[in-house]
């Protein structure tokens, strides 16, 4: 049978902050187990949490971002359950008061809009060490790394509102960019700064109530998110088909089958006794202080690829590419405002700018698997696209020159000497190129001096290539036509 | 050890500010003080069973006093408890020392932290001698609950010395100290103050920080001051009191005690006057549930407060009868999570076994928790849980509500409220073990206050006439209070004469107390 599936995320981000969200501690990944702790974040008798007001302004940049309504009040919770990770037996949460409300994010490619329908602030729990540090084995039992344990988390809950894997996919790497934008998380899916839970249900098409949902866990990249969902989706639809009825209940999903197997059903669901937080007062946001992270929010992707497209004249889905990451986006920006510097500027700079920074620089900063901070800088990149853009080098030289200037400080001009890669105006050697092509396709040059000019192009590719690309083509073509002419 | 400059053991019953100033003019030394304590608690411990651990401290006290002392040497001034011997109830963490809260789950737990109000007190210069018994995790009326042994009434050893903070209370009933710490949930420093004969006062909601304080239940407890007189309970509650940042519900207000007078002349000064003062007598204080010679002693204090000028007003709770279950609801509901730590896993008692961690957390508790620690974390589990939640904790807390509004209500008519501490004297160890709804029902009048976070002094007031045990009357105030509240008390303990009166545990050292 035919089904909708409808999928609602729940996901939890670490944000960046120096400490902690209720001590002094060091908010940092990948620290020795249990070297950032103390009495607080431990749980010791008698301690108390205080509210990290960074933390706090971390989560409201985020709400603003996700166009989340603030209220002037929220209420921290506790969320009552035992586990070895989770030092007080309860977690401080938000509850039915959180900190924002009523979001929304845009997917592009889906063309539907996201509602959020809230957002809280929480402490992330310690981790389980099932094996020693150093990768020893553990005889029946695990250690605890409470270094986890107190770093500020924010669970953004979606409406069940997505309709397909792909959907959910381009959910999370919207979201993905606006915290990466805002500064507001590492938002690293492997290191756990970004996790995500997904709530899948199917229905009938058209039906009003939504099926029975089940909520899976344990998905450790977007792509698994859209596999882990793929297949509960038709897990569920085989379910329906043989008549029985889904059963409420969380599931975990494994990478390596691709497949989702029960983690606990509805009866074993945590009762976690929620009630206000005694120790911490309301949160009061008032408005000046949201109107201020706002104002200080900076230019958000969906935004800024609509400028790019605008400013620059780029088309729309370059625009984006370039978008997708705030680091490359402002690389590229760089690099435009670099040849603005020299006089460059125009509709022509910038797309070759875009252009050379989407292929020529991301293929080598993949191929060599460093991000874009180790990318040439911009002002020799700018600096290269300049001798092409005044003929001083052809495309395909630039494109060596690029790769010999990668990783070292010589400049493009420097490397173009060296590797004697300049386009050749030499009016000698241009003649002597264009003699041997003309002698060697008699045929083209009898159609050209018939007056048939588009055999021209030709004729000057065939200069381009027995020049090995150096020959400066605006020249070679002037002359060409002029000896063809005198012919 | 002591004699050094022919001070004797009377020494110890002078007011917390008379030894103070002697040791801050250097006419006695710290160090000279706290061996007169700590020779007084070796003396009497075993009759009154008032500290954990005897003993465990003195070293360290010694130091303190002697760095007090080498402090004065060099000309520096020292602080307001100068030298003053004082005893902490054992839920309050110390740097370096066990803190067992008299429960078994926390064996072998040492306290890597001070408490702010440990580190309060020893910048006031104090010098804490002893830590003290209590009811496990400060539950209970009686100190019967604890876990390690009985503390006794020092005026009656075949009587409880009330609960949870009756070390505390016994200690200074005793004279063993002059001031102690307790903490106060529902009435557990004024109850077992009142019992034993002594002040006991628990400051408004966010005076004193509780970070160290080991939470009971964390919207309820305050840490308050336990002494022979009014003017030293204010002396300690002000080195005590104040905004701190690690404590995000202490208040930032300013602190206003008793002042500095009262510190200036060992309390001594004209006292604070009841004349003028609008005192309401509540309404639903039914005298048939008081104890005949409680009946008795209550209808003379009120007259007495007459005589002394205060105006009396009827006036009006109505929820007050619902304070008790209220308490109960709230008060469990938060000790269900606040004991949830204490789970086997990084500190205290571990009981392992079965080898799964659920197992783990099962029989580490099981062993490690007492029978009413037990029965208050379920009563609080279920008050919380999923479709009881709005029956239980939900409608308790719209009940303190309507009862805070009730006593501002009640306070824009009259400046304080007075009531009776307990509605009977300190009863037979054993008697009430066996019925917790009774020991319950006892704290009908003390938990208002920390219902709706009011200051409340218990005051004694006089002996009960068939039993010769210490009666005590409570006085309650608005929310910040606290000024107003102590200087009644002092004003009324100055004209009553019930001042500093030793506990006949005490009478070997009777004639020599100049005191009263």
């Amino acid at each position: 049978m035919e089904y909708e599936v409808v999928i609602g995320l729940e996901v939890h981000v670490q944000l960046r902050t120096a400490s902690k969200i209720f001590c002094r501690c060091a908010n940092r990944f990948g620290a020795e187990p249990n070297a950032l702790v103390c009495a607080v974040c431990l749980g010791y008798p008698g301690t108390l949490p205080t509210l990290n007001r960074e933390a706090v302004d971390q989560a409201l940049r985020l709400a603003v971002a996700l166009g989340c309504e603030i209220p002037s009040r929220s209420v921290f919770a506790r969320k009552n359950y035992f586990y070895a990770d989770l030092p007080k037996g309860y977690q401080i949460s938000q509850f039915d008061q959180p900190l924002a409300l009523r979001g929304r994010l845009a997917l592009h490619d889906a063309g539907v809009e996201v509602p959020i329908a809230r957002m809280h602030l929480e402490e992330d729990a310690g981790k389980l060490l099932h094996e020693a540090p150093g990768g020893g084995v553990l005889r029946g039992s695990s250690l605890v790394d409470h270094n986890r344990c107190g770093v500020p988390l924010v669970e953004i809950v979606t409406d069940p509102a997505l309709r397909s894997a792909a959907q959910a996919q381009e959910y999370l790497q919207v979201l993905h960019q606006v915290l990466r934008y805002t500064d507001t998380s590492d938002a690293n899916m492997e290191e756990g700064s970004l996790r995500c839970d997904a709530n899948v249900s199917l229905r009938r098409p058209g039906a009003a109530r939504l099926g029975t949902k089940v909520e899976v866990k344990n998905l450790n990249s977007f792509r698994n998110v859209a596999r882990a969902i793929e297949h509960e989706t038709h897990r569920q639809a085989l379910v329906l088909d043989s008549g029985a009825e889904v059963q409420q209940e969380t599931r975990s999903f494994d990478a390596a089958s691709g497949t989702t197997r029960t983690l606990r059903g509805k009866e074993e669901a945590h009762d976690y006794r929620y009630f206000p937080e005694p120790d911490l007062p309301p949160l009061l946001v008032d408005e000046d202080r949201v109107r201020r992270l706002r104002g200080e929010l900076p230019e958000l992707p969906w935004t800024r690829w609509t400028r790019f497209a605008e400013q620059y004249g780029l088309r729309e889905d370059l625009a984006r590419q370039l978008c997708a990451q705030r680091e490359v986006a402002d690389y590229f920006e760089a690099v435009v405002a670099e040849g603005a510097a020299t006089g460059a500027a125009g509709g022509a700079w910038a797309q070759n700018a875009a252009n050379w920074t989407m292929t020529e620089v991301l293929k080598e900063l993949n191929a060599r698997g460093e991000g874009i901070e180790s990318a040439v800088e911009p002002t020799r990149l700018a600096a290269l696209l300049g001798m092409v853009a005044r003929a001083e080098l052809s495309q395909a030289a630039a494109k060596e020159v690029l790769a010999a200037i990668w990783g070292s400080e010589e400049e493009p001009s420097a490397a173009t000497r060296r590797l004697g890669l300049g386009q050749v105006q030499d009016a000698d050697r241009l003649e002597e190129w264009i003699a041997e092509v003309l002698a060697a396709n008699p045929g083209p040059v009898e159609q050209l001096a018939a007056g048939e000019q588009k055999v021209a192009g030709f004729l000057v590719g065939q200069v381009m290539k027995l020049s090995q690309g150096r020959a400066d083509p605006k020249l070679t073509r002037e002359r060409l036509l002029s000896s063809v002419a005198r012919t | 050890m002591g004699e050094a400059r022919g001070q004797g053991p009377e020494l110890l019953d002078l007011t917390a500010q008379e030894i103070a100033s002697r040791v801050r003019t250097g006419e006695v030394t710290a160090a000279e003080t706290v061996d007169l304590a700590l020779a007084r608690i070796a003396e009497l411990e075993p009759r009154v069973g008032a500290l954990l651990r005897p003993g465990q401290l003195d070293d360290a006290a010694r130091r303190s006093a002697e760095a007090i002392d080498a402090r004065r040497e060099r000309g520096e001034s020292l602080g307001p408890l100068a030298g003053v011997p004082v005893v902490v109830k054992d839920n309050l963490s110390i740097e370096g020392q066990p803190l067992t809260c008299a429960s078994r789950i926390l064996d072998g737990y040492v306290a890597p932290y001070d408490a702010t109000a440990i580190a309060r007190l020893r910048a006031a210069d104090a010098v804490i001698v002893g830590q003290s018994n209590m009811d496990e995790f400060a539950m209970g009326s009686s100190c019967e609950n604890s876990a390690v042994q009985q503390t006794r009434n020092p005026w009656d050893p075949e009587r409880v010395a009330g609960g949870s903070s009756g070390g505390s209370a016994a200690a200074v009933a005793a004279g063993e100290v002059p001031l102690a710490l307790g903490s106060d949930t529902g009435g557990s420093v004024r109850q077992p103050a009142a019992l034993c004969g002594v002040v006991g006062f628990k400051p408004s909601y966010g005076r004193i920080s509780r970070y160290g304080l080991v939470a009971f239940a964390s919207s309820l407890d305050q840490i308050g001051p336990i002494a022979r007189s009014v003017p030293e309970a204010a002396l300690l509650y002000e080195s005590l009191a104040g905004s701190d940042p690690r404590d995000a519900t202490c208040s930032e207000r300013p602190v206003e005690g008793l002042g500095e007078s009262a510190a200036d002349d060992g309390g001594r000064a004209a006292p604070p006057t009841l004349e003028g003062l609008r005192i309401g007598r509540l309404r639903e204080i039914d005298s048939s549930g008081l104890e005949d010679e409680v009946a008795a002693q209550w209808q003379s204090t009120l007259r007495q407060l007459s005589a002394c000028g205060a105006e009396l007003v009827d006036v009006s709770v109505p929820s007050l009868p619902a304070a008790v279950a209220v308490y109960y609801v709230i008060a469990n509901s938060e000790a269900s999570a606040n004991l949830a730590r204490y789970d086997g896993v990084r500190y205290g008692r571990r009981v392992a076994g079965g080898g799964s961690l659920r197992e783990l957390n099962r029989r580490s508790r099981s062993e490690g928790f007492g029978p009413e620690v037990k029965r208050r974390i379920m009563l609080g589990t279920f008050a919380l849980s999923s479709g009881y939640y709005d029956a239980y904790y939900g409608r308790a807390v719209g009940v303190a509500r309507a009862m805070s509004e009730q006593f501002e209500s009640a306070f824009s008519q009259v400046d304080l409220v007075v009531t009776p501490t307990s509605p009977s004297v300190a009863f037979r160890l054993g008697e009430r073990v066996e019925d917790p709804l009774a020991m319950y029902l006892s704290d009908v009048f003390t938990t208002p206050a920390n219902l709706c976070g009011l200051p409340a002094l218990s005051v004694p007031c006089g002996l009960g006439g068939s039993s010769g045990l210490p009666l005590a009357l409570q006085l309650l105030g608005p929310r910040w209070a606290d000024r107003e509240v102590l200087r009644a008390g002092a004003a009324f303990e100055s004209a009553s004469g019930w001042n500093r009166r030793v506990a006949p545990g005490a009478a070997a050292r009777e004639e020599s107390s100049s005191a009263s």
